[in-house]
């Protein structure tokens, strides 16, 4: 099933826990990601999808067990974190890019100070990135003047910039108004067909029907349920899940 | 208005030792007080302590005790020598004090700047590889500076006036020294004070007209 014939998987959770404060919101998380795959998490809200996702870069600290990244379990600071980021790239419900550089700066930044790729060439690669997630005619243009739906676009590009080896997509849609989903999530599928490896918490069932390899269901800190979308969705096994998705998707 | 006319070559020297106090206190307060900052969210313990410390220390402490304890604590007993020159070593030990000063509160208003900057930011830089120094430096900093241009202006204003207790650490040469001498010679001269004020306001005005523009210029629109 993989791409490039490494067979090992990309990324590996290994008994995951993380506390907030009192609350434990990853308890003894196992999860594989292999290359290629595109890996959605959907469940409730406070369920700890975002947690989960943010642990892989380690924006978020874990308490206990190990995540294996590319064969490496993941430095806990320093140069060999710093690098590990450039590797994994980050879509964040609030886009956040970086508000005093315009849309091109944001996408050539880590490019030119984490890589040393020069300017020019990094311009030129970012002008590439830009027309592929439709934005190229406003690379001069500061965030705040785009619109979400465009600044998530944006945010794409920058992730790939890096060529990352997977992309995390933490709520991508969730900030955005009801006509501009579509546009990121085109986007998305794009990248899904092109083969990235991602996981994407997100709501959209659409999306997870249409792109995904795998569904995991995230309730109360645990992953409840692994399945296909298909089998997910038309048939899922646990009271918790049939509960969530007949929530969300009788209406 | 005559004794204004008598003293005023005196008052202008005295009155340019202020600018020159200003502008070397200007820079390195703000490069200091960079560096300040940057030991204060700093991610190592030890750096924010002594950050803190520092802080807490010279921002509570009267500016006269800081300029005396420069003269007398670090020059004379500890044999911190700029110049063989009198005049030239009280003056460097003035600017520097006058520095340590202010930089505790130049600290202080970037800190309020990167408060205003939102996590998001960090996140996002940390997420594309640039290491913390990196992420300060080219997304935090900036934006953070931005935002404190005008708390900026108002803490160099109250600098440059400070300019006037310099006498505190043996440096006599600047205008509101001569002023007081030439009160003692030819009494209290109101003409000679309002023309020093008049001295400081046309300095400390555009300072702050120019930072409130600046600072509407180069906020960040979110």
């Amino acid at each position: 099933m993989t791409e490039n014939g490494d067979a090992t998987p990309l990324v590996q959770l290994e008994n995951v826990n993380k506390h907030f404060g009192s609350l434990h919101v990853l308890k003894d998380i196992n999860l594989t990601v292999s290359r290629g795959e595109v890996l959605v998490v959907i469940g409730p809200s406070g369920g700890g999808k975002s947690t989960l996702c943010r642990t892989i870069n380690r924006l978020e600290t874990i308490d206990g067990g190990r995540i294996v990244f590319d064969g490496n379990v993941l430095p806990a600071e320093g140069k060999g974190l710093a690098r590990l980021r450039s590797e994994v790239g980050m879509v964040f419900q609030s886009f956040n890019l970086f508000a005093h550089k315009t849309i091109r700066e944001n996408v050539t930044l880590g490019p030119t100070k984490v890589r040393g790729i020069a300017r020019d060439a990094a311009d030129k690669r970012a002008m590439e990135l830009l027309e592929r997630v439709g934005i190229a005619s406003q690379a001069d243009k500061y965030p705040a003047q785009l619109s979400g739906g465009q600044q998530q676009r944006v945010a794409i590009a920058r992730a790939l910039a890096m060529d990352p080896k997977m992309i995390l997509f933490d709520e991508p849609t969730s900030a955005l108004d009801p006509e501009m989903v579509q546009e990121v999530l085109d986007v998305m599928i794009g990248l899904a067909r092109d083969g990235m490896t991602m996981m994407v918490v997100t709501h959209e069932m659409g999306f997870a029907r249409r792109a995904a390899h795998r569904v995991v269901f995230m309730a109360d800190g645990q992953i409840a349920e692994e399945n296909t979308p298909d089998e997910f969705f038309t048939n899922a096994q646990t009271d918790r899940a049939r509960d969530f998705l007949s929530k969300i998707l009788t209406h | 208005m005559e004794d204004l006319i008598r003293y005023a070559p005196d008052l202008a020297l005295g009155f340019l030792e202020n600018i020159k106090l200003s502008i070397v206190g200007a820079i390195t307060s703000l490069i200091l007080g960079t560096i300040l900052v940057a030991m204060r969210v700093s991610p190592t313990p030890v750096l924010r302590v002594a950050g803190t410390f520092y802080v807490n220390v010279i921002r509570n402490t009267p500016l006269t005790l800081v300029l005396a304890f420069s003269a007398l604590g670090l020059s004379d007993q500890l044999g911190l020598v700029f110049s063989a020159e009198p005049r030239i070593n009280s003056f460097w030990i003035v600017a520097m004090g006058l520095s340590a000063y202010t930089a505790a509160f130049v600290c202080e208003a970037l800190r309020s700047g990167i408060n205003t900057v939102p996590l998001g930011q960090a996140e996002a830089a940390r997420a594309i590889g640039l290491t913390f120094m990196q992420s300060l430096r080219m997304i935090i900093l900036p934006q953070a500076f931005r935002a404190v241009v005008a708390p900026l202006g108002s803490v160099m204003i109250a600098m440059i006036k400070n300019t006037t207790v310099a006498v505190a650490g043996g440096f006599a040469a600047e205008s509101a020294a001569n002023m007081k001498e030439s009160f003692d010679q030819v009494g209290a001269s109101i003409p000679i004070f309002l023309g020093i004020v008049v001295a400081f306001m046309a300095v400390t005005l555009p300072v702050g007209w120019f930072t409130g523009r600046l600072a509407r210029r180069l906020a960040v629109a979110r």
